[in-house]
């Protein structure tokens, strides 16, 4: 099946009769949008002049600093004028990319890796190495491996891009233990680390870990967002870096869109000032807590034996591996006949693993729905097991091209 | 003439529902061109009473694949008195099942690949090498596995090496549970749009098909720059002429109406070999259907606002 195919199929997500659990929408449903609005409304009679108009490409300053009141949260001390907004995380991961990577340089990724910033290595022509997982995150010695591998092939590796957080897709968060470890082996092989952070909040007992730029300001990029906290259709998202990278960091945003949105940003900066906002990512956090609940209660007790799957802690996502010999990527049409959509695992990887897992987000069906979906994803796994059976393993060909849904795929 | 409105039905839940709506998109806007008032409406649990509602004077189907094709929704059209272009539900449903089709066509002395159709419970009951070695036995190599219903050439195979069979029937049974093989046709693919204006079936001049990397599969097929498209095809004026007949007698053998596209190929030896039909072809903007239009002189809104005409006073 070809990546377009794949995507063609994800047309059909989006029809209420489909479960879809491929996307990454956030349930914006738990939102105050009385207030917002009335609020949306004060912001342009009292300052429309302001926020209609061009402002500075580093972003506003009363947001910058309230991003780092946001980040403290997490350990970092940080100062605003080492904030630049961007259209969303997205823009930063991009920009951060362009920056540091030329044609044929390295990037060092978790595998799986989020969608999203493969795509961006892959438009810059950067090559991406992955690492080892375990249910403790990135393993440090699987890292020190590939850096010591790829200094010995001259390889240049311009930086480690990690999610280390309720990853995306693979649910798992770098255990506290390990952080300084992997901070540690960056150092000391002289590369650079990018911390992909947008679900760090979204513990789902309410739990926080420490950020890894808490403890390495130097060598560590971060970006962070309000997709996941706030609202994703706003598209505002930070970059927290050393004050050199900033610097040239706010050159290339300028180049790319002038400024930020600044009414976007004002927003943004209002419904910090204003609401409670901590306590709007509580309750977003205990809906997605009965959504994780509904799906991991549902998997246990539909799918078939020989699969498993992660059990996040927070974040959108379970990342499940099927029995093997089956395609999760060649299954797609039957499970889009069956009315339920996932997203296939070789879209997370740069090098073609990923035919026997899937992607199941939680973030946005009802419990009800993920319940249904769950259990029209078994039954298609018990027929395609059946066809496996049948035939025996077939071995996955490789693609190129886009080959995962986009967040919205809900 | 008074106002007509005109209901586009595209989308749907097939697997074609990206191509469908792409299609419905560029057919409203051909028939807006032709002072139409038209609206595009998805099929779903909306769809009966917005049509008992609105009544539209005219639907047009662009729906491809399962319903939009296999003649449930033009049914339900029938059902409802709702005037439509394109085929009824019986000769739909002959068309779409791609074996009957075939069938139908070799019976009545025109030339079709050699074909088998296994349902994917033969596999499972005979065990899948011993079938699968039979089907080379008879067919040779390269073939073609494909569903045996569908489109856009979702779930179509091009086996060249034995050894890709089991992947490729894999492929094959997630879309439908038989699957029809064929041995490969070598020669220029072409696809021949038939159109009825008022003088009997006729045909477009032919399209010819040639994909960048060989095989007009669904990325070649809806990616811009991936298929060189010639229209007319570089076909001798007999060949053309031959599957332009070929073209006609199927939409007339299988019943159909207003509409359709016969894919084709025609061999070095000047034989053409019938492929499929196409009850609701594409019209998008790597479709072959616009092409053969445009190349015959007309445009797309014209013959669709002819069709719609020719719908309503069929109904009247």
């Amino acid at each position: 099946m070809t990546a377009s195919e794949i995507r063609a199929l994800f047309a059909v997500a989006s029809r209420p009769e489909v479960v879809s659990l491929a996307g990454g929408m956030p349930n914006l449903a738990a939102l105050p949008l009385d207030t917002l609005s009335t609020q949306m409304a004060e912001l342009i009679s009292e300052d429309g002049l302001v926020a209609l108009q061009y402002g500075s490409a580093h972003g506003v300053p009363a947001l910058r600093e309230q991003i780092c009141e946001v980040m403290a949260l997490e350990g970092i001390s940080a100062h605003p004028d080492d904030v630049v907004v961007t259209v969303g995380s997205q823009m930063g991961l991009d920009m951060v990319t362009r920056l540091f990577c030329d044609p044929g340089d390295t990037v060092i990724a978790e595998g799986p890796s989020y969608v999203g910033a493969l795509g961006s290595f892959a438009a810059y022509q950067a090559d991406v190495v992955h690492v080892a997982m375990d249910d403790e995150g990135l393993v440090p010695a699987a890292l020190e491996e590939a850096l010591t591998q790829a200094a010995r092939r001259d390889r240049r590796v311009k930086f480690l891009y990690t999610i280390p957080n309720f990853h995306n897709p693979a649910g798992v968060t770098l255990a506290v233990a390990r952080r300084a470890e992997i901070l540690e082996i960056c150092r000391r092989h002289d590369v650079l680390v990018v911390e992909d952070n947008p679900y760090g909040l979204l513990g789902l007992d309410s739990q926080t870990y420490p950020a890894l730029r808490s403890t390495d300001p130097d060598n560590v990029v971060y970006l962070g967002s309000f997709s996941k906290t706030f609202a994703s259709g706003l598209r505002v998202g930070w970059v927290l870096a050393p004050h050199a990278v900033r610097e040239k960091l706010v050159l290339a945003a300028e180049s790319a869109t002038l400024c930020p949105p600044t009414l976007n940003q004002l927003v943004v900066s209002r419904y910090l000032s204003t609401h409670d906002w901590k306590g709007q990512i509580k309750t977003f956090c205990e809906n997605y807590r009965e959504r994780r609940d509904a799906m991991l209660a549902a998997l246990e007790q539909h799918m078939p034996g020989g699969c498993t799957w992660t059990r996040p802690d927070g974040g959108f996502y379970v990342w499940m591996t099927v029995p093997e010999g089956i395609d999760t990527k060649a299954m797609l049409p039957r499970a889009v006949t069956a009315r339920v959509a996932y997203a296939s695992g070789t879209g997370f990887y740069a090098d073609g693993l990923g035919s026997r897992q899937m992607r199941l987000s939680y973030c946005y069906p009802t419990p009800e729905r993920i319940r249904e979906g769950v259990r029209r994803l078994a039954a298609v796994l018990e027929s395609e097991m059946e066809l496996v059976r049948t035939f025996g393993s077939v071995t996955a060909r490789p693609l190129s091209g886009p080959q995962a849904p986009s967040p919205d795929t809900a | 003439m008074a106002e007509r409105n005109v209901a586009v039905l595209a989308g749907g839940l097939s697997h074609e529902r990206e191509v469908s709506l792409r299609s419905g998109r560029r057919l409203s806007a051909a028939l807006r061109g032709e002072g139409l008032v038209v609206e595009e409406w998805d099929t779903d649990a909306g769809l009966l009473k917005r049509l008992r509602e609105q009544r539209p004077d005219a639907a047009v189907v662009a729906l491809h694949g399962g319903e939009g094709e296999n003649g449930s929704i033009q049914t339900v059209l029938e059902m409802l008195g709702i005037p439509f272009v394109g085929s009824g539900a019986q000769a739909c449903r002959r068309g779409w099942d791609k074996p009957t089709a075939k069938a139908l066509l070799e019976n009545a002395g025109h030339a079709t690949p050699d074909w088998v159709v296994l349902p994917n419970s033969t596999f499972r009951e005979l065990g899948a090498q011993g079938v699968l070695d039979a089907m080379v036995e008879r067919l040779g190599l390269p073939m073609i596995v494909k569903p045996d219903q569908g489109g856009s050439a979702l779930g179509t195979h091009v086996i060249r090496d034995a050894t890709e069979l089991p992947a490729a029937m894999v492929g094959c049974f997630a879309y439908g549970d038989t699957v029809l093989a064929e041995r490969f046709a070598d020669g220029v693919e072409v696809a021949v749009t038939v159109v009825e204006r008022g003088d009997g079936p006729v045909a477009l001049p032919p399209v010819e098909i040639v994909p960048e990397n060989g095989v007009y599969d669904y990325t070649a097929r809806y990616t811009a720059g991936l298929t060189d498209f010639f229209a007319p095809a570089r076909l001798s004026d007999d060949n053309a002429k031959t599957v332009g007949e070929l073209a006609v007698a199927a939409h007339r053998l299988l019943g159909l109406r207003d509409i359709s596209r016969t894919d084709a190929i025609v061999c070095a030896d000047g034989t053409v070999q019938f492929l499929e039909v196409n009850l609701s072809p594409g019209l998008t903007e790597t479709s072959t259907v616009p092409m053969a239009v445009e190349a015959s002189g007309a445009s797309l809104g014209e013959v669709f606002a002819d069709l719609v005409d020719r719908a309503i006073r069929r109904a009247d």
